[in-house]
């Protein structure tokens, strides 16, 4: 007796308390769409809803007048995908020689590779170092280059690529293939999920980059979505210098407050769009890092 | 979470023994895995090991017109005027006292989490609601602070309309959250939570599947309730790998999160008291007043206690659980 209330009370409050959670997860999302969707004098009147309050895709029409929006996209996607396969590459090839027993001195540089996650000169010797001696300032390699390996991945790498067996590369080595041939032919299409996981981790950071603007770039075409969306709230001079505010201003009540919301669920859209493909490989590939590590 | 192991197996100190030859000629038998070496070792040493090198401003008084090797060397000067002032100590606590409240929070919620949703018999609602609570950690930071401006904004703001509406405060009475420093200790909490805690219930989650069945089953025949069960056999077992990540969270304690910080509250002077920590101070300071050398010893100050927080860290981990150190 007591037991079965026991149930239904814990049952109860499984489905409540996770009922609870998933809205206060999802309620900024339904509140920015709506928001984007309003006219700007009911904002500016009652403030944000959650249902859109005299509906209106003027917001939405005043960010796609210009390629502000565009270009930054364009900056964004290029950095993500050049990165990501850089990174891909250059991350799988020191994984491996480093996963290759034989290999005399792969203890030492594992080390050495190591080391830099523990200690960093801070964020100062790197700015120099960026800015002023390497000069990539305004340039959009400062995105990349700077990234180019996550040692923390290298690693997660490292352990798949150990658990392959050895036998593959010695078999091919005997037929003659260089470690090379063996890293693209036979190790790294066995590798396809662990790939398919730091991947996605190189793409997720690459897509979210704005540090590196606000430091080194002046440039309003190098702009990435995330530095556009830093300028786009807060600085209010900012989205007047854009050419779609002016026309707007002009005959209307300048829709600051939408053109926020609306430049918020632009840039939010992709990331909800391959949102199912993601989830399924980050778990798994975070499920893989803690369980074999 | 990943393990480094760096020298592991016996067969590697035999394969050194046997190989006790010239570095060229090793070169030489394994040109193309040194070939594979080379980017990757390349690219640590001009991003990791080169600004290690840097670390000498900090005690110099650092002239960009007379480069990192001109300048004037000037001692601990720059490390006398960070701790001299009150700065350092706000800074400081601030870092400190900020990951300590992430990471137990997200620990509660993260476990929470996991149980809660092991506990659900419909697979269907257990796989929608678990895709919903994972989904704000895709969202970046800097979107977070429109989902922020969105609800806390004091003239537009989701929050103060509704108090509004239902009467709790009049026109004119609007909360200002953007100007009162106490409320952002509590404000950055609840991010923090509502990004990661779905997502760091994963791997609990992942425990719990992991888990042993007869265990349970053995636990039922004798009686023992649902409640029981999540007490007595679940909890039990998901606290090693608590622990575990905790050791890891300790580890980065002396690390702010720049990324979160800066994206949500900017530049804003009035919330500096309650929200400003090492890493967005190291970076206003570069922008703002483009002090190369002060900045330079907080970020070698940071550094430095980090490095002695990670071995503590890891000591604790070695002494809870050999297998689990991190090296």
């Amino acid at each position: 007796m007591k037991s079965s209330l026991e149930n239904k009370a814990i049952d109860l409050f499984s489905y409540v308390f996770m009922a609870i959670f998933s809205i206060f997860c999802i309620v900024p999302f339904i509140l920015i769409i709506s928001s984007s969707l309003s006219g700007e004098k009911a904002v500016q009147l009652t403030g944000f809803s959650l249902i859109p309050k005299d509906f209106s895709l003027f917001a939405y029409e005043v960010i796609f007048q210009d390629n502000t929006i565009f270009t930054a996209y364009r900056t964004t996607i290029i950095i993500t995908v050049v990165g990501t396969l850089l990174c891909l590459i250059l991350t799988s090839a020191m994984a491996y020689a480093l996963s290759v027993k034989t290999f005399t001195h792969r203890n030492k540089i594992a080390f050495f590779v190591f080391f830099t996650m523990l200690f960093n000169g801070g964020l100062i010797p790197s700015y120099l170092l960026i800015s002023k001696y390497l000069g990539l300032s305004d340039n959009i390699l400062v995105y990349i280059v700077p990234a180019l390996i996550n040692p923390f991945n290298m690693f997660l790498l490292r352990n798949f690529f150990n658990q392959i067996p050895e036998s593959l590369a010695e078999s091919a080595k005997i037929d003659g293939a260089n470690d090379i041939y063996i890293l693209f032919k036979i190790i790294l299409p066995l590798a396809k999920p662990a790939l398919a996981t730091i991947g996605l981790f190189y793409g997720l950071g690459f897509w979210n980059k704005w540090f590196e603007a606000t430091l080194y770039i002046n440039d309003k075409d190098l702009y990435s979505l995330q530095y556009l969306i830093m300028k786009v709230l807060r600085e209010v001079d900012f989205m007047y210098q854009m050419d779609y505010m002016q026309g707007a201003v002009l005959n209307y009540v300048a829709p600051k407050n939408t053109v926020k919301m609306a430049t918020a669920v632009v840039t939010t859209g992709p990331i909800i769009f391959v949102y199912p493909f993601v989830q399924k490989y980050f778990v798994k590939g975070l499920v893989v890092g803690a369980v074999k590590g | 979470m990943v393990s480094v192991a760096l020298s592991d197996n016996k067969a590697d100190r035999v394969v050194m023994k046997k190989k006790k030859k010239s570095f060229l000629s090793d070169v030489k038998q394994n040109f193309y895995l040194y070939l594979l070496v080379l980017p990757g070792v390349l690219f640590f040493v001009i991003f990791s090991y080169l600004p290690m090198v840097g670390i000498i401003v900090a005690f110099q008084d650092f002239n960009v017109m007379k480069g990192l090797f001109g300048s004037e060397f000037v001692g601990l000067k720059n490390f006398e005027y960070f701790f001299s002032s009150k700065d350092w100590l706000v800074v400081t606590w601030n870092t400190v006292y900020l990951n300590l409240l992430f990471l137990f929070t997200g620990l509660f919620f993260a476990i929470l989490i996991a149980i809660v949703l092991s506990e659900i018999r419909s697979k269907h609602y257990k796989k929608v609601t678990q895709s919903v609570v994972i989904l704000p950690h895709f969202i970046s930071w800097t979107l977070v602070s429109m989902f922020v401006f969105a609800l806390l904004s004091t003239d537009v703001g989701f929050i103060n309309a509704i108090l509004k509406t239902f009467g709790f405060i009049q026109e004119g009475e609007e909360i200002n959250f953007y100007s009162n420093p106490n409320l952002w200790v509590a404000i950055l909490v609840v991010l923090k939570i509502w990004k990661d805690a779905g997502f760091g219930s994963v791997i609990y989650l992942a425990a719990i599947a992991g888990m042993d069945q007869s265990m349970y089953e053995a636990a039922k025949i004798d009686g023992a309730s649902r409640l029981q069960c999540i007490t007595k056999i679940t909890l039990p077992q998901l606290r090693s790998t608590a622990v575990l990540l905790t050791l890891f969270g300790i580890g980065g304690i002396f690390h702010g999160d720049l990324g979160m910080i800066y994206a949500i509250v900017g530049d804003n002077p009035s919330l500096y008291e309650a929200t400003d920590v090492i890493d967005t101070y190291v970076f206003r300071m570069l922008r703002q007043m483009n002090e190369m050398s002060m900045t330079a010893a907080i970020g070698f100050y940071q550094s430095l206690v980090g490095l002695v927080i990670v071995f503590v860290a890891n000591y604790l981990a070695r002494k809870y659980d050999s297998d689990s150190a991190i090296f």
